[in-house]
C-alpha cells in the first residue's frame, strides 16, 4: 500500500501546456503514472502529449475522471488554480509553483474547509509512490518500494535522505515534500497521521527545518498515538536568526524556531532525532531492526 | 521586504490611523524647516534604518528647542547608529524623521501578522507597550491578546472589543481601537503585509490613540502585485552582495566562516552548512542556486562566493532533481578556468546525468577534489579549508 497518490490516481496538470509541466508529465507517464490529460484555459479541446487538453478542472474531473492535480500556475494566477481545483473535487492537489503570495494561502485554507482534499506544497517537490505514481518534480530513478515513510519540507534534503535510504537497501511506500512556505497546504501532523494508518509503512523519517513548531506538534501526537518508530532531522543549526533561509518559512522569528530548540523537545517526545544529516539512513536501519 | 518608519507611518495616514505630525528629513537644515512648521513644545528626530532597538541605540533624540532639531539631524546622519539588532558595525543612518513629541498617558503594543499556526492574520496587543514582546509573552503570557481573522469575513467590530476590553481600554477607547484596527486590518490585507507592529501604541492624555511607532514587513512573493510598495525599497539596507545574488535568482546569505557553499535547494543548502559545522568547520554562507541552474549561473555563484575574502575552500553539493548535474559541471569548469580559481572546490554531484556530469569534471583536467557522499565532502571542505589533506 501506500498514501496520498498509487496506480489508481488519474492524474492531471495544471497549466499543462507550459515547458515545465510538459516535461514532467512526460517523466510522470515514463514511470508509470496514470495521466489523462491536463489543463490550459483556452486551449481545450487540443491535445497535447497525446491526452486531451481541458479548460476547466471541472470538465476534467467530468470527463477524464482526474482526481490528483499538479498544479504549474506561475504565482499571479496560482491561488485561483488551487480553488479551482478545490471547487471541482479534486482530491489531491499537488502545488509546484514557488512564490504564491501567503495572503492567497490563507484564502485557499479557508476556501478548504468543508472541502475534503489534501493541498501538498505550495513550493513543493511534490508526491511519489515508487513504481505507481508520480506527482511531482522529483527524480524518479532514486526512489524505490519499501517500508519506509518519508516527509521533509524541501525537496532536495528528500533526496539526499532517499539515496542515504536506498544505499542501505530501504526503500519508501510514499515520498512526500510539504514545501517550505509558512502557509503550506498540509503539515507533518495530516501525512503522519496517513503514514499511520497505512499497514505498510513501517517507520516514518520526518525533516523538518528552523521556522514554525509543526514538527514538535506532530511528534507530541506521535507520541499519544503512533506505534510506529519515528525519525526527524531539522535543517538549520547553524542558520543566524531573523534571516529567510531560501524558504519564506525558514526564519527563527523566536526561541522555539531553532533547530536546537526543536530536537530538543523532538528527543523529549521520544523521536529518534538525527544530528547529522548523513546519518539519516543509518538511523532509519536501525529503527527497523 | 521592509521599509522604513516613516514610509510605514505615511501609509498609516492613507489609511486614516492616526500618527504623530511629521516629515523625513535628509539633512540639518531639511530637519529644522520640517521642525518649525511642526506645532509643538518639543520635537523628536527619529533615526531611520531598518534594525530595530533605536532608542536603546541612541537613534531617538528629543528636545524642546526648535534651533536644537537641525544639530540632533546632524549627529545623526551620516553616522553608523549600533542597536542591539544591528551587529557591532551597526548601520549608517541616511535620513530622519523630525515629529512633534506626544504627550503619553499609557503604552500599549500592536501588531498584526500572518500566525503560523492558525494560518490567519492574527491581531497581537498588550497593556505591556514599548517593550519586547517575545520577553513579555515569555514572562507574563497573560498580558498578551491574540485574536485570529476569518478571511471570509474579515476583522469584526466584536474582536476589536475583545481586544480593547484585553488590554484595559475603557469607554470612548474602544471604540477608537476598534475603527483603528479595521484599518490597519485594510491596510494589512491590501497592501499583503506580512507583519504590521506598532510599539508603542500610545493612549495620550487627551485620549487619542496614536502611532507612535511604525513597522511594516511584505511579502516578496506579493511584490509585484504592488509597484507602490516595491517602489519603497532601499537598497542602502541591504548587504550589496545579497542584491546581488538576487539579481542572478541566487539565495545568498553571509555567515562568518571559512567554508563556502554552494548547493541547491533551500533545505539540503541549510543541512550542507550544519554538516559542515558538524565536521568542525564553519560555513561562510547559505547559497541556494535553485533548480535549473545554467552554467552562468554557477559561475556567478562561484564569484560571489569568493568575493568572501575569508572563504578558505568551497563546497559544491548538488543533488539533481530538476537541475542536471552535466550543467553545473559545465559552470563548474567555467568558473574555475575563467576566474582563476586557486580556492579548493570540493565537488559532490548526485541526482539527474550525474555520470555525465563527472566526465565532464574529469576531462576537465582542473584541479579540484571529487567527494561522492555529504558527509565525506563536508569532511573534506573543512579539511581544505584548514589546509589540511582530507
Amino acid at each position: 500500500m501506500s498514501i496520498i497518490v498509487d496506480r489508481d490516481s488519474r492524474v492531471i496538470f495544471q497549466g499543462f501546456t507550459g515547458q515545465h509541466a510538459s516535461f514532467h508529465a512526460e517523466e510522470a507517464m515514463h514511470m508509470g503514472t496514470q495521466v489523462v490529460g491536463g489543463v490550459t484555459p483556452g486551449k481545450g479541446g487540443q491535445e497535447h502529449l497525446g491526452l486531451p487538453v481541458f479548460d476547466t478542472v471541472d470538465a476534467a474531473v467530468r470527463d477524464a475522471g482526474a482526481n490528483v492535480s499538479v498544479v504549474f500556475v506561475p504565482p499571479p494566477f496560482s491561488g485561483d488554480a488551487i480553488l479551482e481545483a478545490i471547487d471541482a473535487g479534486i482530491e489531491t492537489i499537488v502545488v509546484i509553483t514557488d512564490g504564491v503570495p501567503t495572503q492567497d494561502m490563507v484564502r485557499v485554507k479557508r476556501y478548504q474547509i468543508g472541502h475534503d482534499c489534501l493541498i501538498v506544497g505550495p513550493n513543493t517537490a511534490g508526491v511519489i509512490t515508487p513504481g505507481q505514481c508520480k506527482a511531482g518534480i522529483m527524480p524518479a530513478h532514486i526512489y524505490q518500494p519499501g517500508p519506509i515513510g518519508v516527509v521533509s519540507r524541501s525537496g532536495t534534503l528528500n533526496y539526499e535522505a532517499v539515496e542515504q535510504m536506498n544505499a542501505l537497501g530501504l526503500g519508501q511506500t510514499t515520498s512526500i515534500s510539504i514545501g517550505g512556505d509558512p502557509v503550506n497546504g498540509c503539515d507533518f501532523l495530516t501525512i503522519l497521521k496517513q503514514f499511520d494508518a497505512d499497514p505498510e509503512t513501517e517507520a516514518v523519517l520526518m525533516i523538518g527545518e528552523i521556522g514554525g513548531q509543526q514538527e514538535v506538534e506532530a511528534a507530541r501526537w506521535a507520541r499519544e498515538h503512533m506505534d510506529k518508530p519515528l525519525a526527524a532531522f531539522i535543517a538549520g543549526a547553524t542558520a543566524p536568526p531573523g534571516r529567510r533561509m531560501g524558504h519564506a518559512g525558514a526564519i527563527i522569528a523566536g526561541a522555539d524556531d531553532t533547530a536546537q530548540a526543536k530536537m530538543e523537545a523532538l528527543d523529549g517526545l521520544g523521536v529518534s532525532v538525527v544530528r547529522n544529516a548523513a546519518d539519516i539512513g543509518k538511523t532509519l536501519k536501525g529503527l527497523l531492526n | 521586504m521592509n521599509i522604513h518608519e516613516y514610509q510605514a507611518k505615511e501609509l498609516f495616514r492613507k489609511y486614516d490611523v492616526l500618527v504623530p505630525e511629521g516629515h523625513v528629513a535628509h539633512n540639518a537644515s531639511q530637519a529644522l524647516s520640517i521642525a518649525e512648521q511642526i506645532d509643538g513644545e518639543r520635537w523628536v528626530v527619529k533615526a531611520q534604518i531598518h534594525a530595530g532597538g533605536r532608542g536603546k541605540g541612541g537613534g531617538v533624540k528629543v528636545t524642546d528647542q526648535v534651533e536644537e532639531v537641525g544639530q540632533l539631524a546632524d549627529q545623526l546622519i551620516g553616522a553608523p547608529l549600533v542597536t542591539p539588532q544591528t551587529g557591532p558595525n551597526g548601520r549608517t543612518v541616511h535620513r530622519v524623521l523630525i515629529e512633534q513629541a506626544q504627550d503619553i498617558a499609557h503604552e500599549y503594543y500592536l501588531s498584526l501578522l500572518i500566525d503560523r499556526a492558525s494560518q490567519r492574520i492574527t491581531v497581537i496587543a498588550s497593556d505591556a507597550g514599548g517593550m519586547d514582546i517575545e520577553q513579555v509573552a515569555a514572562n507574563t503570557p497573560d498580558k498578551i491578546v491574540r485574536e485570529a481573522i476569518d478571511p471570509a469575513i474579515g476583522l469584526q467590530d466584536f474582536q476589536c472589543r475583545k481586544i480593547a476590553n484585553g488590554i484595559g481600554l475603557r469607554s470612548k477607547q474602544i471604540h477608537a481601537l476598534t475603527g483603528m484596527l479595521k484599518r490597519l486590518y485594510r491596510c494589512f490585507r491590501d497592501s499583503d503585509a506580512q507583519l504590521l507592529e506598532i510599539n508603542p501604541l500610545a493612549r495620550l492624555d487627551n485620549g487619542k490613540l496614536v502611532a507612535l511607532d511604525a513597522k511594516m514587513n511584505f511579502d516578496d512573493n506579493a511584490l509585484f502585485r504592488h509597484p507602490d510598495i516595491t517602489d519603497l525599497r532601499d537598497f542602502d539596507e541591504e548587504d550589496p552582495k545579497e542584491v546581488d545574488a538576487s539579481g542572478h535568482d541566487l539565495s545568498y546569505i553571509a555567515l562568518d566562516g571559512d567554508v563556502g557553499c554552494i548547493v541547491n535547494g533551500a533545505g539540503l543548502a541549510m543541512a550542507t552548512m550544519d554538516a559542515i559545522s558538524y565536521y568542525g568547520g564553519m560555513p561562510a554562507n547559505f547559497l541556494d542556486v535553485g533548480g535549473g541552474a545554467s552554467p552562468e549561473k554557477i559561475a556567478n555563484a562561484f564569484r560571489i562566493v569568493l568575493e568572501d575574502p575569508h572563504v578558505k575552500s568551497v563546497m559544491l553539493n548538488i543533488f539533481a532533481g530538476i537541475n542536471r548535474c552535466d550543467w553545473i559541471a559545465e559552470g563548474i569548469v567555467q568558473a574555475i578556468r575563467d576566474q582563476h580559481i586557486a580556492t579548493p572546490v570540493i565537488v559532490r554531484l548526485a541526482g539527474t546525468n550525474v555520470e555525465q556530469g563527472k566526465a565532464i569534471l574529469a576531462d576537465s583536467g582542473l584541479n579540484y577534489i571529487e567527494a561522492n557522499k555529504l558527509d565525506d565532502a563536508a569532511r573534506k571542505a573543512v579539511a581544505a579549508a584548514k589546509g589540511e589533506n582530507a
